[in-house]
């Protein structure tokens, strides 16, 4: 089993990219795309896995004294967490006026662009 | 093109990439291994620098540069939202009325809102030392604010948030960390390079040199930027109408 989490993230992350081909939804298609980011927490945090080991944080245990887990990935899955979260919110913004101006949040009813 | 035609396409694109994707997988060290050549660096760096957490020093010490780009994006997504948001030329402005809350809740929330508060501000401040930092105090001390709308309205909210001075705010979070960058160009070492400060005693409040200061402003950034998107979208729900 030391491949499961990695082929966990490759079908969150392709579920998510079938939801986002056949959303009839824009507000379903941004949650889509949140699921296949999320894909990628899961494949790296599964990198940095380590068996036995405990947080990168030194403030109650002595270096060297535990395995550690990688902080590298940590590191970058919670950046992109914030940063991701913001970027939905801008997605789910567009989608507000899209509503707003065409009257449809359907991706197939926005067939041409109007003025 | 057609809905079947559509599905047909996807299902051989998703059939390719899985395939690639089980190969990779299959080639990966294997999972919980012993080997993490990157992460063990990084320990050492973070260890060397006296900074506890070493994910806040894999952010603001080691990739301080990359997470400047990352506050650019999150900055530029904020900006995004209050453009897209705003009072359209055929939208008007309704005062919402001021709404009941049931006691339980209203007593809830109005004790549990300092408590969250005083939380966020913790995580932020104690970023460099246990598992915390800008980026989730920042979320929590915005979102503890938002416990005001759920126990008392949205008036009494819109009377704690200045919306203005959350916006400034979030600016001048961005600016500090720029400031901060430049600082060592000033005075000789490179951008963000965290040698101009000295490192202080490990597991203190003042060790890791620039880490602190560049969590405090990320902190502040990641929470104003919070409220002003929240803020964004609530007035869309309460307030405006066509």
């Amino acid at each position: 089993m030391h491949v499961f989490p990695y082929l966990v993230a490759a079908y969150v992350f392709l579920t998510g990219c079938h939801g986002l081909a056949t959303s009839r939804n824009l507000i379903h298609a941004v949650g889509c795309l949140a699921v296949c980011q999320s894909s990628t927490y899961i494949l790296l945090l599964a990198v940095g896995y380590r068996d036995g080991g405990t947080a990168p944080v030194f403030s109650d245990i002595r270096p060297g004294s535990r395995p550690l887990v990688d902080p590298v990935v940590q590191a970058l899955t919670l950046t992109d967490i914030v940063v991701g979260a913001t970027v939905t919110a801008l997605l789910l913004a567009l989608v507000l006026q899209i509503a707003k101006r065409h009257g449809t949040v359907d991706p197939d009813e926005l067939r041409e662009l109007r003025g | 093109m057609s809905r079947r035609l559509r599905l047909w396409l996807l299902a051989t694109g998703s059939a390719g990439v899985a395939a690639l994707l089980v190969a990779a997988a299959l080639d990966l060290p294997a999972f919980g291994g012993r080997w993490h050549p990157y992460g063990e660096r990084a320990v050492q760096a973070s260890l060397s620098r006296r900074t506890a957490n070493t994910i806040a020093s894999v952010n603001f010490d080691q990739r301080a540069y990359d997470t400047l780009g990352e506050i650019g994006i999150l900055f530029a997504a904020v900006l995004g939202c209050v453009v897209l948001l705003r009072l359209a030329r055929d939208e008007h402005r309704a005062r919402p009325e001021p709404a009941e809350v049931a006691r339980p809740v209203r007593r809830y929330a109005l004790i549990v809102l300092p408590v969250a508060l005083l939380t966020g501000i913790y995580l932020v401040a104690h970023g460099q030392l246990s598992p915390g930092g800008g980026f989730q105090g920042g979320v929590v001390a915005a979102t503890a604010l938002h416990l005001l709308y759920l126990g008392a309205d949205y008036r009494a909210l819109e009377r704690a948030r200045p919306l203005a001075v959350f916006e400034t705010t979030d600016a001048l979070a961005v600016g500090a960390y720029v400031v901060l960058g430049l600082a060592g160009v000033v005075a000789g070492t490179a951008c963000l390079a965290n040698t101009l400060l000295p490192y202080g005693t490990f597991n203190t409040l003042s060790s890791g040199g620039a880490v602190p200061l560049l969590n405090a402003a990320v902190g502040m950034e990641v929470a104003s930027a919070v409220v002003v998107l929240l803020a964004g979208f609530l007035d869309q729900a309460v307030e405006i109408e066509e």
